[in-house]
């Protein structure tokens, strides 16, 4: 009686050593894995038709952001249209709620794909336009 | 004589280079079995599946800081090891491996020490081997590994009993304590596993908590005492430690083939092949169920070896004893 579930156990254990299939472990740097579609990973901008940032500088992202991560400087084209002169995203500190994609009304900043983001030092994790407009860095 | 002390030489270092190199294999092996258990794949990046894996360990292991606690008493701390490794490789001198061979007209026994009492001096040294655990628990100055150190005195104490008297049904059945004798009273398929399946359950569960492993890893339960015995080692000594282990492992696992499973015999293939195979099946059963059996409790596991084993073990040589004098 003690000894049936000892027996049942060992039958499982090797009906998985034997059956190679069974096994669940992807290769990481190989193969990746496939994040789900509503995944949130590192911020990009959504670009205009002549490249530019759909970004104005309204400066919502910054107020909804829970982390205090964004930095808006403001300014003002001859035209009248405005558009972030400085915009910085640091990741050490962002959360990833996506609450500034969510709030965006020009639908500038966007949330990507990305989860691999690795650097050397801290002051690389600090995103400005440049890089945020720069896919092959952030990788949307 | 110099034959003799030349042959010595020979098969002492052929035995112990390649029982070395199949102690760092059963870690790989291990980590292979247990990952696919697991239904993972285990180490597969150093190598070919992950056969450099073993080097690439020692190497990592020599390369890393020696710490020796201030306050641990120096020299127990630093002899431990040495007796964990030293012990379980001495047992390695009795085990016959194969049938005799013959070389240059000579006739060669594939044992190192043929000794008259090779099962008794085997017992003394796994005993002895388990010092290395005890002193390192308790030199070490850690409550950890003081812990680890007291569950395993009490835990050596409480199964070599049992352990030794699984084995004396054997020794009732060949009548004799040679390794050798033992063996060759199995010819033929006269297996005393055939005659003594009760002992042989017994002295599997007995020798998986005389080398420490689950489901009786007491002296070194990662859950609760973080790792145990060996918390305070690094570097070389605790892969001493290591070695040792496994090294009792395999020779466990060699003991319980010659006792049981008839030692080197078998057909067609050579002598040396089946004792390997037969050994090595045994590993794997003690890998397998390592993946499969969660560890006891500790009171459950005194219980088991006082209460249950003791007496059954008792009641195994009585009943031989009863069926050899009935039989004669």
């Amino acid at each position: 009686m003690i000894v049936l579930p000892l027996l049942k156990g060992l039958k499982l254990t090797l009906k998985r050593f034997l059956n190679p299939f069974s096994i669940i472990t992807i290769q990481y740097p190989e193969k990746k894995r496939e994040v789900s579609p509503r995944w949130r990973g590192i911020h990009y901008f959504a670009k205009d038709e002549k490249g530019e940032t759909k970004c104005v500088a309204c400066g919502l992202c910054q107020a909804v952001c829970p982390s205090n991560v964004i930095t808006i400087e403001a300014a003002e084209e001859p035209g009248g249209t405005r558009y972030p002169k400085r915009f910085l995203i640091n990741l050490t500190r962002c959360i990833f709620c996506g609450f500034c994609e969510e709030v965006c009304p020009k639908d500038a900043i966007k949330l990507g794909r990305n989860y691999e983001f690795v650097n050397y030092k801290r002051s690389d994790f600090i995103l400005n336009k440049e890089d945020l407009l720069n896919y092959d860095l952030v990788k949307p | 004589m110099l034959f003799f002390v030349v042959e010595t030489v020979i098969k002492t270092i052929v035995v112990f280079g390649v029982f070395l190199l199949f102690c760092a294999y059963l870690t790989l092996a291990e980590r292979k079995i247990l990952g696919h258990i697991q239904v993972r794949i285990g180490p597969n990046r150093v190598g070919p599946w992950g056969l450099l894996q073993p080097i690439a360990d020692g190497l990592k292991a020599l390369f890393k800081e020696e710490v020796v606690p201030e306050r641990s008493d120096k020299v127990l701390f630093i002899i431990a090891p040495m007796i964990s490794v030293s012990m379980a490789l001495c047992l390695m001198a009795v085990i016959p491996f194969g049938d005799h061979i013959t070389l240059f007209g000579k006739k060669i026994n594939l044992v190192i020490a043929n000794s008259e009492i090779g099962l008794l001096y085997l017992f003394a040294f796994a005993s002895l081997a388990d010092y290395g655990v005890v002193i390192g628990g308790w030199s070490s100055y850690n409550k950890y590994g003081l812990l680890g150190g007291l569950r395993a005195a009490a835990q050596m104490i409480s199964y070599e009993i049992a352990l030794g008297l699984s084995c004396v049904g054997v020794i009732m059945i060949s009548g004799s304590l040679n390794l050798v004798d033992i063996v060759k009273a199995q010819a033929g398929g006269h297996w005393n596993v055939i005659y003594q399946p009760i002992a042989f359950i017994f002295y599997i569960i007995c020798a998986l908590a005389e080398i420490n492993r689950t489901p009786f890893d007491m002296p070194e339960a990662e859950s609760e005492l973080a790792c145990g015995y060996n918390i305070e080692y690094s570097s070389m000594k605790f892969s001493l430690f290591f070695v040792g282990e496994y090294a009792h492992l395999m020779i466990v696992a060699a003991v319980a083939t010659t006792l049981f499973l008839g030692g080197w015999h078998g057909p067609y293939l050579p002598s040396v092949v089946w004792f390997l195979i037969k050994t090595f099946l045994i590993v794997f059963f003690f890998m397998w169920q390592r993946g499969t059996f969660p560890r006891l409790r500790y009171d459950r596991i005194m219980m088991l070896g006082w209460k249950v084993l003791l007496p059954l073990t008792l009641a195994n040589i009585f009943v031989t004893g009863l069926v050899m004098v009935l039989a004669r």
